[in-house]
């Protein structure tokens, strides 16, 4: 396993950004005095000049940013997933959302695997919270090559997107000649006939990962990467949905109001199916080692290969 | 336009206000009524801008960050020429672009859909940086209700302004005195508001009476030669301002004319436009 290559996908997004800098100039980052953690530092270093450091306020970033949208820039605002979605959201809803300005919320530190700082700043609603916004793109990549593209598509994509990205380095799994990253199209990573997985994030790969495992017990697994929860691959997911005749969510988030519960209200709208959600099960995180953590919630790859087996039984 | 012109405007931009909320049997005359003649200052004299070209670039900007009192906005607005002042009857209806609290999608030359308060306030700064990263002259200008000051948010925007020494920015706050539920100083005192803003290093310039026009351009032009700091404007204003029964009310914050109290206010604001009309 060590020879896999692992990045976290925060540093990801502040490569491409300091990446994307250069080719448009109207890029503008803000900060809520998380430049250094949420690697949005790499694009300070190298356009100073197009970075604000807004202080430890982020309601007023959100407008900020959006005041700068309204004069045709684009701007990143970034902080932690906790306080993008959490502590801003009537702030992105209203002088964001509700006006369709062209703001990037780029959300670091989702999920439990921001570890040791423990469950005040691991948010595991922010995906719930942002889809309910209208028009509100919600991104969640599963590695660096992914979170690249995302940040890429979502510069080229004219609206309010929110960018959800991790703390703890995770293994690269994108590096592939045919891959492409399209906003609203999910991936079919493996082929399967037995039961559909469904993952986002870093739960695309402990997916991958747990779909050899149910390989070997005789289970063939589909395993889908869904980046982008809103606008959901609605056709994708169904269309796999009838193949295999039940499905499984996986998603580093609260089951309610996720990628779990995006799929649940399309699927027993359209396509009633037996569904199996996997993520934080309404409960807070806790402190401790992100992969540990991980581990104990059951979101590792054996985790979910023991609740896939007993769902497909 | 000399004063006695933006007098007779406001006075119109007052009648505005309400058959606008008569029409609608809802809205904000009261705040609207006490921010009347800025609302006519900034966009009959002060501002850069063009009803034909209303996103030209440079032009000056204004958030309502007191979005409620969109009325007030929307008939200045309207006289002005960016739409017809009849459509102000269709205020708050089903289908109308003149949404309870101002929508930029609705209508070209809002610069920023506002209406929960605190966070126009920080567009506006987002504005000013914008125009100083690009080395632009045009000024922004935001206005804020003496109870929206309460709001945390607008606190966090001018630590920012006044950090970044935003000099293309000017704050007015319409110190009516009043907010829904009663006198602020009974509901939570924002008192003293210039030494809060100055203490966030901005130039402040208070107004003893934000309903005389002299007074507000004074004000306007003092805030145009500050160099190097955000400019706070504190307007004391009188709430329902032009309507006798309305002023310094409460009731008044929310709460429409009906048809009599709006033929009575319409004839109150007649007899002043007559005077105006005799100077």
């Amino acid at each position: 396993m060590s020879e896999i290559k692992k990045i976290a996908t925060r540093e990801s997004y502040g490569n491409a950004l300091a990446e994307l800098g250069k080719e448009y100039e109207n890029l503008v980052v803000l900060d809520a005095d998380l430049a250094g953690a949420t690697k949005t530092s790499i694009f300070k270093k190298a356009f100073p000049e197009r970075h604000i450091d807004c202080g430890i306020a982020e309601g007023n970033m959100m407008g900020v940013a959006a005041g700068l949208a309204t004069l045709g820039k684009i701007p990143f605002a970034s902080t932690f997933a906790m306080f993008a979605a959490g502590r801003a959201f009537e702030q992105v809803r209203n002088s964001i959302g509700y006006p369709h300005l062209n703001v990037k919320i780029g959300a670091t530190h989702a999920g439990i695997s921001v570890g040791e700082d423990g469950a005040s700043h691991q948010c595991n609603e922010d995906i719930a919270l942002m889809r309910t916004i209208p028009n509100m793109v919600v991104i969640c990549p599963a590695d660096d090559i992914e979170a690249k593209e995302a940040v890429k598509a979502s510069v080229e994509y004219n609206g309010p997107v929110y960018l959800r990205f991790g703390r703890l380095a995770v293994p690269v799994i994108n590096d592939k000649s045919d891959y492409k990253f399209e906003i609203g199209k999910g991936i079919t990573l493996k082929e399967g006939t037995d039961v559909t997985i469904v993952a986002t994030g870093l739960e695309v790969y402990e997916s991958l990962e747990a779909g050899k495992l149910l390989e070997e017990a005789g289970i063939n697994a589909e395993i889908i990467n869904i980046h982008t929860i809103k606008p959901l691959d609605e056709e994708l997911i169904i269309s796999s949905a009838k193949k295999t005749g039940k499905v499984v969510t996986v998603e580093e988030h609260s089951v309610i109001g996720g990628l779990g519960g995006a799929v649940a209200e399309v699927l027993s709208e359209k396509c009633p199916t037996p569904l199996l959600r996997i993520g934080m099960n309404d409960v807070f995180g806790e402190s401790g080692n992100a992969v540990e953590l991980i581990k104990k919630y059951g979101l590792d790859s054996v985790g979910i290969y023991n609740k896939v087996k007993d769902f497909v039984k | 336009m000399d004063i006695l012109e933006l007098k007779k405007v406001a006075n119109e931009v007052r009648k505005g206000i309400l058959t606008a909320t008569h029409s609608a049997k809802s809205g904000h005359p009261g705040g609207s009524l006490s921010s009347a003649d800025i609302f006519t200052y900034l966009y009959f004299e002060e501002m850069n801008i063009d009803p034909k070209n209303p996103k030209k670039d440079d032009r000056d900007r204004f958030v309502l960050s007191k979005g409620h009192t969109a009325p007030g906005y929307y008939s200045a607005m309207a006289h002005r020429g960016y739409f017809p002042v009849d459509e102000l009857k269709t205020l708050r209806k089903v289908g109308s672009h003149l949404q309870g609290h101002p929508c930029m999608q609705h209508i070209d030359g809002i610069d920023m859909s506002s209406g929960s308060l605190g966070q126009g306030i920080s567009s506006a700064v987002g504005m000013a940086i914008g125009g100083k990263m690009d080395n632009k002259d045009y000024r922004v200008y935001t206005l804020l209700g003496d109870g929206e000051i309460q709001e945390g948010q607008v606190w966090e925007a001018c630590m920012l302004a006044g950090h970044r020494k935003l000099d293309n920015l000017v704050v007015i706050v319409d110190n009516n005195g009043l907010q829904i539920d009663g006198n602020i100083e009974d509901v939570c005192s924002p008192y003293p508001i210039d030494k809060k803003f100055e203490a966030f290093n901005f130039y402040v310039i208070n107004v003893n009476d934000g309903n005389d026009m002299e007074q507000i351009k004074d004000a306007f032009e003092v805030a145009r030669k500050v160099k190097g700091k955000p400019v706070a404007i504190i307007a004391k204003t009188v709430k329902g301002k032009g309507v006798s029964f309305m002023e310094n009310k409460a009731s008044w914050h929310g709460v429409a004319p009906n048809d009599e109290e709006y033929k009575l206010a319409m004839e109150e604001l007649e007899k002043v436009g007559e005077t105006l009309c005799q100077k």
